[in-house]
């Protein structure tokens, strides 16, 4: 085993590239739940994203027609979700089962013809100046558009649950929905337009599997990304900046473990593969201190 | 304008309707679904909903029924405990692996040692524990740092492939297989395996079981202390707490019942049906058990009624691939579309919808 065989530099900016699919699904997720709502189809929303930008990406041959289609398809697929627990009053956390489940059925469908196919090239920002500073030149200014937008949406989504009014609103619905009904809020029309957001999040954050961390098309691509930026949702606490913070550490994790593979370590690959998703069991134990939005999870019906 | 009145109890009429409201539905649907992808819809429905029962090679299918069923029924009993208490275990797929690696490590330290009566129950009790263990790791990270436990148990079915993989290369490897992956045959050893009890019925032991379980579980429900108290701790946790019910103890016993009973599952398996250890040994049982569960209204008559349905898919999937072409995530897709249909008519059972003119 050779550790030195692993370049520093190239660790950090592929980091940053791990991170970059948690950080877009969490923060859409991260929004909802402080709507009020646990939407648990994360990962069904994603892998349909995923699946989406690949084919309009393939089709068209532009990338960016490719991530606009993803996040069109998770929004679809939210509002599915949204309509069933918001309109129809159903279980939350089955129904988030039953998208994941329906997520994966259909993109597995859609996706059939083209397992095998190379998608179009998403190449690299050089932003110059910046781009060439040493060291921190290549790990932050030289990577895809998305890690910049992935950034952006968060330092945004920050700025509007903390800083604007529309933000208080979708706060106060998820603290307290009957409260905020009582003010005149439109519940439903809130928490519908936060399903959206997130769907179109998830989308993104397949779509970026799919169209560059792999890039191709394989079925049940996400391998539980969904499900890991759900629990770094509650690492953070519901709050954006710390969302980063799991997102990067989950990232650490996940090229540790690819470089240690490529280094020939003498832990079997299985038991290094599974390092993630333990990583991601440790951090809930132990950074479970945030608090759950007050109206989490729980079903809004006009008439109480 | 359409609203939503709240019923003062569920109807009885739609507790029942809405299943196979729903199953229609998803036919209905998964008929256009199919007309899109080029195929006629009615011969497809007929493939996959009848064919498996009343075609001229049912004979050869129906006992699939069972091999396929008895997973499903045995999973999904368990899973309809914590749910019902609101204890959300959704990674017995895990459950089901760690309970087939423990069943079936067992099974191999002993060949080849001639000895039924000491090494099968061995095995079907390491399956139990090894399950068992495997959900109490979300169950004691719930009630003692309260870590959800949604999460942890997903989590843990990754790493349990991780495992299944490590165990069909590594320790598990048949030594005489030529390098290649997965394990001795256990159905080949006859000390070891899950036997047919009838000549060509595919009644294997894993079928006793989940007959078993159904009775169980339709006796705790009905007329024991801890089902009153399951049922009493999802409908009114308040009540649940002054009639007694610790609620730590409620969650790491309905966690350890589904995941006893999904490694029995798996075990039964695995020294059946699957016969080793293999890297692709688990299909997701674990995931369509929670459709199957909710299907059935988590009710133990309805989970047996449901699994047959599912059940039948699967079977009907697999006719539909090798005669029509059709995709095997076709069936996965309709699966998934059933669980919607169903959440989304159940709104008739607790909700009365009324229409009122003007303001609403």
């Amino acid at each position: 085993m050779d550790l030195s065989a692993i370049n520093p530099i190239l660790f950090f900016a592929s980091l940053m590239v791990a991170a970059t699919p948690i950080i877009l699904a969490g923060i859409g997720e991260l929004v909802v739940e402080r709507a009020g709502v646990l939407n648990l189809g994360v990962e069904g929303m994603m892998i349909l994203g995923a699946v989406c930008g690949f084919i309009v990406a393939v089709n068209t041959g532009s990338a960016w027609l490719g991530f606009l289609g993803a996040a069109l398809g998770g929004a679809l697929l939210a509002l599915l979700f949204g309509v069933l627990t918001q309109c129809l009053l159903s279980n939350q956390v089955a129904t988030g089962l039953a998208l994941t489940l329906f997520g994966l059925g259909l993109s597995a469908l859609m996706g059939q013809g083209y397992i095998g196919i190379k998608g179009p090239v998403f190449a690299d920002w050089h932003i110059p100046i910046l781009g060439d500073i040493p060291v921190l030149g290549p790990i932050m200014f030289q990577q895809d558009p998305m890690v910049y937008i992935a950034l952006l949406i968060v330092l945004g989504t920050g700025l509007f649950l903390n800083r604007t009014r529309a933000g208080l609103i979708l706060r106060a619905v998820g603290e307290n929905h009957d409260a905020a009904h009582q003010l005149g809020y439109k519940v439903i029309r809130v928490r519908l337009m936060a399903l959206a957001f997130g769907g179109a999040c998830a989308g993104l954050g397949g779509a970026y599997l799919s169209l560059v961390r792999v890039p191709q098309w394989t079925e049940g691509m996400t391998a539980g990304a969904g499900w890991i930026a759900l629990a770094i949702v509650v690492f953070a606490g519901w709050k954006p900046w710390r969302l980063l913070l799991g997102a990067y550490l989950f990232g650490g994790v996940t090229v540790l473990q690819l470089n240690l593979q490529a280094a020939g370590v003498a832990i079997p690959v299985e038991y290094l593969s599974m390092s993630p998703y333990l990583a991601t069991i440790v951090v809930l134990v132990i950074m479970s201190a945030g608090r759950a939005p007050g109206s989490l999870g729980r079903i809004f019906h006009a008439s109480h | 304008m359409i609203t939503l009145e709240k019923r003062p109890e569920p109807s009885q009429f739609w507790v029942f309707a809405t299943p196979l409201l729903s199953v229609l539905l998803t036919m209905v649907v998964g008929g256009m679904l199919f007309a899109a992808l080029g195929q006629n819809p009615f011969v497809a429905m007929r493939t996959i909903f009848l064919d498996p029962l009343f075609s001229e090679f049912s004979w050869f299918y129906r006992p699939q029924l069972f091999i396929k069923g008895a997973p499903l029924v045995l999973i999904a009993i368990g899973l309809s405990f914590g749910f019902r208490a609101g204890v959300w275990n959704i990674g017995a797929e895990g459950q089901y692996i760690i309970g087939a690696i423990c069943g079936a490590a067992v099974g191999l330290a002993f060949y080849p040692m001639e000895a039924r009566w000491l090494i099968f129950p061995l095995m079907v009790l390491a399956g139990a524990l090894g399950g068992w263990a495997w959900a109490m790791i979300p169950g004691i990270l719930r009630t003692r740092f309260g870590t959800n436990e949604i999460l942890v148990s997903l989590m843990l079915v990754y790493v349990a492939e991780q495992l299944l993989a490590s165990m069909a290369l590594g320790p598990l490897r048949n030594p005489d297989g030529m390098g290649f992956p997965g394990s001795r045959n256990l159905s080949q050893y006859p000390s070891a395996a899950n036997l047919e009890l009838i000549q060509e019925s595919a009644m294997h032991w894993g079928v006793v079981a989940a007959f078993i379980a159904v009775i169980f579980a339709y006796v705790a429900l009905a007329r024991h202390l801890f089902g009153f108290h399951v049922r009493l701790a999802g409908q009114a946790p308040r009540a649940a707490n002054f009639a007694g019910v610790n609620p730590n103890r409620l969650i790491l016993i309905c966690l350890g019942l589904s995941g006893t009973l999904a490694g029995l599952a798996g075990m039964f398996e695995v020294s059946g049906p699957a016969g080793q250890i293999s890297i692709d040994f688990n299909v997701g049982y674990g995931f369509t058990a929670i459709i199957v569960a909710f299907l059935g209204r988590l009710h133990p008559i309805g989970i047996l009624l449901a699994a047959g349905l599912m059940a039948l898919t699967y079977i009907g999937g697999e006719i539909a691939q090798s005669n029509l072409g059709l995709p095997g995530a076709a069936i996965q897709l309709l699966q998934g579309m059933l669980l919607f249909f169903l959440l989304a008519v159940d709104v008739l059972t607790n909700y009365r919808i009324t229409w009122q003119r003007g303001r609403a």
